[in-house]
């Protein structure tokens, strides 16, 4: 049966990928991108990786389509013919895709538990982490605590994010007689997300708090909780949204995330052990580690809430001026 | 404790910087502590090549978790070499950086210009220490969107493309270099380095493998830009800032060379590579083309930082020309060439950005009559470009004569010419900014203009590179101790990987099949 379910999944996802190249009309193509993510959730949670699906549901689907569509109001909605030959891009597409064939062909047989991915590192990961980590959740014990070194490489290829899109468009203010910002004149809309944002907000925290348990962590919670923020700055306008926390804020926040998490390493080597060697953390070696993991999810959920919603807050204000002009 | 934590610092310490010099924000604050940070990086990395040399691999467990269960890193000779050159330039650019900046980049983006540049070097220490493979991709994925910002921060708007250009192939190379190591890891269930060639020893021929060493190899190919996926790197870093080409031009490409020599020495192993899979051949032919079309394409240019940049591929190519010879010495003078290269087109692109602050262009014309007005910028081109050259008593010259001897070492004729054949044509490219320079008057819509030598901020760590070039032209001690340990080593590494009896065959296999 799950075969069965894979097979439908990817041939959707087939047409999906399909039609995104032959459409001309960049809005459906955004669209497509959604229905993209959300199938690949889908296989994902086919596959049993919960927390993979769970981010790529709401980065995939949620963030990066309003990215892409604030991008589409700034520059319009049809592409622009091209004039490049198309034959090189295609021999090129093909042996890459004959070498990922042929790359195929030797596969370990697809879920078969004497595989090595199952037998080498895992095994210890499956069968000591929750006596050396004592988490339920292995995927975060692995994340934030095994290979922690890279959940804090990735925070700071967030932030990086962050640089090159301040540096490219920068946030400006700008005074609130202007323009008419938001949807002021739609109540319903009002009406609507205030009852959602706070239950947003709330599911966020939750997120955050609940990663050791279950699916979830800072990643994810930091995209739902800049989701609720970009609701509030897409139906109010952007310069209430300013007011509720300004750009320069988040610039401090998304830097306090990364020193938040670097700290704990920094405070671990301070106690004697190796750079985020949460053991050190606390007497009770377990207890360091909950610490330690708590804390550092903590850094990442702000890192990402913080780029996510800066990043919105630069594109949002070129889209407005464009507008404007 | 410092000690003991060696290995980590020089990764850590710019990463924490890199969000400091963000809430700093202003432009002095944001400068002077990113130059500090740097320097420090730049003493630990001495630190920790000489501890490197002295006690051969140092080995830090981070998050205190044993390898391969956690993320390993591993310091040797090969990398602590290259960091060594790394931190240095970014010290030495850092301190170039203040005016230039002042010039290139709008005052509102300098603190991101510091921040941005604290990343990339993070990355790049990231790239050479780690022993971990998706670590290494991670520190990629940093080291490219800080680059990726660092270019697109010119007032010219023409970066702009450049840096677009920049990031969608440099997007496809990260993404090859994933999807080759989760093929690996797919074979072997593990993501340490020297796990891993332990484990693809016993799966040899698998084609999972295979086509993970093909992807890896195009992935970092692009990355290194070698012939003939070089086209993002002449628009880059013609329309870069002059501090970040010159940031950029002496460590980017070769931390990914780094990268290269050791998917194929350390994870690989030779015999997997240059024996079944005839990739010494193919990088040879690659190498020899870049050298000759790309040294050609700067003679021909009329920006001199687009010269620059062709001979960047081109030099690129005598580094993998070396690694494809496949002996200690063939290897040893691609170490050799990494750190010198960094040290003459650091020194070069410094001069060139000298000249921009102050004449406001780099086409070759606007060079006319410089030799006078700025003697000690065009001095320093003069000797740098003297190195690129080749010219005996200068680092470059140290770089070739090792190549020469290690192509001829093997009887390898035809390869030792098509080196020195190569040397002809940077002095066509160098010689045609010189003569501008020196034998060409100042042209007179010019005379008005108050140009005159850059302060000693942007003279100082300009002539620093200069000296270090002169200096490592005579004294080769440090330049050849290091590489030929670094070279050892990493064969060394690779014999203890594989079964000794099978060894000396292949060892003699691979130099028949490469001389023939």
């Amino acid at each position: 049966m799950a075969e069965f379910i894979d097979l439908v999944l990817l041939a959707m996802l087939a047409l999906t990928a399909l039609r995104i190249i032959f459409l001309k009309d960049l809005f459906a193509v955004v669209m497509l991108f959604g229905i993209y993510s959300f199938l690949s959730a889908l296989i994902f949670v086919n596959l049993d990786a919960v927390d993979v699906a769970f981010t790529e549901a709401s980065v995939g689907a949620g963030i990066s389509t309003v990215l892409m569509l604030v991008t589409l109001a700034m520059t319009g909605r049809k592409e622009k013919q091209s004039t490049h030959s198309t034959l090189l891009p295609l021999f090129v597409v093909l042996v890459t895709g004959a070498a990922l064939i042929y790359g195929t062909l030797d596969m370990p047989p697809f879920g078969h538990p004497d595989n090595p991915v199952h037998q080498h590192v895992a095994p210890r990961y499956i069968e000591e982490s929750p006596k050396e980590v004592g988490l339920p959740n292995m995927v975060t014990s692995v994340l934030a605590s095994y290979r922690g070194f890279d959940t804090l490489g990735e925070t700071v290829v967030v932030f990086s994010a962050l640089i090159g899109v301040l540096s490219l468009l920068g946030v400006r203010r700008k005074k609130k007689k202007d323009l008419e910002s938001g949807l002021e004149t739609h109540s319903v809309l009002h009406v609507v997300s205030k009852i959602i944002i706070p239950l947003v907000i709330l599911f966020a925290l939750y997120v955050q708090f609940h990663g050791d348990f279950g699916p979830g962590g800072g990643f994810q919670a930091g995209v739902i909780a800049a989701a609720a923020f970009i609701l509030y700055a897409l139906v109010l306008g952007l310069p209430k949204a300013f007011a509720v926390v300004g750009p320069k804020f988040l610039q401090w926040m998304a830097s306090f995330g990364v020193l938040l998490y670097a700290s704990v390493g920094l405070y671990s080597m301070y106690k004697g052990g190796h750079f985020l060697d949460y053991n050190k953390l606390a007497a009770d070696p377990i207890a360091g580690q909950h610490y330690g993991i708590i804390i550092i999810e903590l850094g990442v959920g702000i890192t990402v809430f913080a780029v996510m919603l800066n990043i919105f807050y630069a594109f949002g204000s070129q889209a407005e001026r464009s507008n404007v002009q | 404790m410092l000690e003991q934590h060696l290995a980590a610092l020089p990764i850590i310490l710019p990463l924490i910087a890199a969000p400091i010099a963000l809430i700093l924000g202003r432009t002095v604050l944001s400068w002077g502590f990113a130059t500090l940070v740097s320097g420090l990086a730049f003493i630990l990395s001495w630190q920790l090549l000489s501890a490197a040399l002295s006690e051969g691999v140092i080995s830090y467990a981070v998050g205190g978790w044993a390898p391969p269960w956690g993320i390993e890193l591993r310091v040797d000779a090969a990398n602590a070499f290259v960091l060594l050159a790394v931190t240095a330039i970014s010290t030495l650019v850092l301190v170039y950086s203040k005016e230039s900046i002042e010039k290139e980049v709008k005052v509102a983006n300098h603190a991101l210009f510091y921040t941005a540049h604290l990343l990339c070097l993070a990355g790049l220490s990231g790239i050479l220490i780690t022993g971990d493979a998706f670590n290494l991709f991670v520190f990629l994925e940093i080291s490219s969107l800080a680059t990726y910002t660092l270019v697109s921060l010119a007032s010219d708007r023409r970066c702009l493309t450049a840096a677009f250009r920049y990031l969608v192939m440099g997007t496809i190379g990260a993404t090859f270099i994933l999807i080759g190591v989760g093929l690996l890891y797919m074979k072997t269930g593990t993501l340490n380095m020297m796990d891993l060639a332990v484990r693809i020893d016993a799966y040899d021929s698998s084609r999972t493998i295979n086509t993970g060493l093909a992807f890896i190899m195009v992935g970092v190919s692009i990355k290194l830009a070698l012939f003939p996926l070089h086209m993002w790197l002449p628009p880059a870093y013609t329309h870069a800032p002059s501090a970040v080409t010159a940031f950029l031009a002496s460590t980017a490409t070769k931390v990914a060379v780094y990268v290269m020599i050791r998917f194929i020495f350390t994870v690989f192993g030779i015999d997997h590579v240059f024996v079944d899979m005839g990739m010494g051949l193919i990088l040879m032919v690659l190498a020899v083309v870049a050298i000759f079309k790309c040294s050609y394409m700067a003679t021909v240019q009329s920006n001199v930082k687009t010269i620059l940049a062709y001979s960047s591929v081109a030099q690129i190519g005598y580094m993998i020309l070396g690694l494809s010879l496949v002996s200690v010495a063939g290897l040893m003078a691609s170490m050799i060439h990494i750190f010198n290269h960094a040290l003459m087109k650091g020194a070069l692109f410094m001069a060139v950005g000298a000249v921009f602050y102050r004449v406001g262009s780099v086409d070759i014309k606007a060079f006319a009559g410089l030799g006078r007005k700025m003697p000690l910028t065009m001095a320093a081109f003069t000797i740098a470009g003297l190195s690129i050259i080749g010219v005996p008593l200068t680092a470059g010259f140290v770089s070739k004569w090792y190549l020469v001897t290690a192509a001829l070492e093997q009887g390898n004729w035809i390869v030792a010419a098509l080196v020195l054949i190569g040397s002809l044509f940077a002095i066509i490219y160098i010689g045609r900014v010189l003569e501008a320079a020196y034998f060409q008057k100042l042209p007179e819509s010019r005379k008005s203009e108050n140009i005159k030598e850059v302060s000693w901020l942007m003279l100082v760590p300009m002539w620093v590179i200069v000296i270090a070039n002169i200096y490592f032209g005579i004294d080769t001690s440090l330049t050849t101790e290091a590489a030929s340990s670094a070279s050892e080593w990493l064969f060394q590494t690779n014999n203890m990987l594989e079964n000794s009896a099978l060894e000396n065959n292949v060892s003699e296999a691979n130099v028949q099949e490469v001389s023939s």
